[in-house]
């Protein structure tokens, strides 16, 4: 199942819905490389709510996305990492740098807007 | 009670499944949703490591059924290439190819037992383990609910 990127002013937000696959996850960074440029964005949102996995392929593949987007000036949050999901990545040891992250989308916008000096739709 | 489960492992279709069936039998053992994560994290870089690596194997899944404790035991075969130096595999940062050999060393610790046995131009068995202790109270209802 691909991964819908919504444009919400100068952010982009990808609410993941489901446990992806390796070439899922790999659609979803280049679809986001392509549209950060498309639409001039200025941060991205991923959302992993959903997700019940972050090993290190999927970690690995975040921190690109993230590299990727600050290259071309935007900052990448990552909102929704569940408790378990949490636990597991410290005792992996699995770093997610240069990512920002925040609890949910509400933080995750308000961390991009920190950032990012921006301003979204509302001209908040 | 839940028997062993079997999982062919060809593509990442396949990894998905392997992880959804550890977290069900992790489940089913009482497991709490942290271990059941635990448990699906690792399974999910050893059965990449069989599709990167060595292309297909087999991931089986068994519970142990202990009186003080229970166990689900996780064995992902395949006959692939083989490590020549497990030791060294087992380290922070020995990957090949396109990996950063984070995968066999994670798997270590998210879990309480891993151990790996291979042979150049035979293949790989990993075999990992993770235990949960049952307390009395949960051995003395079980008791209560046989004799009944
Ligand atoms: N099933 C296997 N068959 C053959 N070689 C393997 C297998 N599993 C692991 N290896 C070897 O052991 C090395 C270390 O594995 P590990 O999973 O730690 O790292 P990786 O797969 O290279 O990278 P990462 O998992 O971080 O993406 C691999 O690079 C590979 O050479
Ligand atoms: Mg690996």
């Amino acid at each position: 199942m691909s991964v819908p990127i919504l444009k919400q002013g100068d952010y982009l937000i990808a609410s993941i819905q489901s446990a992806l696959t390796d070439s899922e996850v790999l659609k979803l960074r280049d679809d986001l490389a392509d549209r950060v440029g498309n639409f001039r964005s200025r941060g991205i949102v991923i959302d992993v709510t959903a997700v019940d996995v972050i090993d290190s392929f999927v970690a690995r593949s975040l921190q690109t996305i993230a590299s990727t987007a600050k290259l071309r000036g935007a900052e990448t949050v990552l909102v929704g990492i569940q408790p378990d999901v949490a636990v597991a990545m410290v005792q992996f040891e699995l770093s997610l740098d240069p990512l920002l992250t925040a609890l949910d989308l509400e933080e995750g916008i308000a961390a991009l807007r920190r950032s990012t000096g921006g301003v979204d739709e509302d001209g908040r | 009670m839940a028997d062993e489960r079997r999982v062919p492992i060809v593509s990442d279709d396949d990894m998905v499944t392997a992880r959804a069936e550890g977290r069900a039998l992790a489940a089913h053992l009482g497991f709490s949703r942290t271990d059941a994560t635990l448990v699906a994290t690792a399974i999910s870089e050893i059965a990449r490591n069989i599709v990167v690596h060595a292309h297909d194997g087999e991931i089986v899944l068994t519970p142990v059924y202990g009186d003080s404790r229970y166990g689900l035991v996780v064995v992902a075969r395949d006959r692939g290439p083989g490590i020549p130096d497990v030791e060294a595999a087992m380290q922070d940062g020995y990957g090949s190819s396109n990996g950063l050999g984070l995968g066999l060393p994670g798997a270590r610790r998210l879990m309480d037992e891993l151990h790996v046995e291979s042979e150049v131009g035979r293949g790989t068995t990993v075999t990992m383990k993770k235990w949960r202790d049952r307390d009395e109270l949960e051995r003395l209802r079980e008791r209560r609910s046989d004799s009944r």
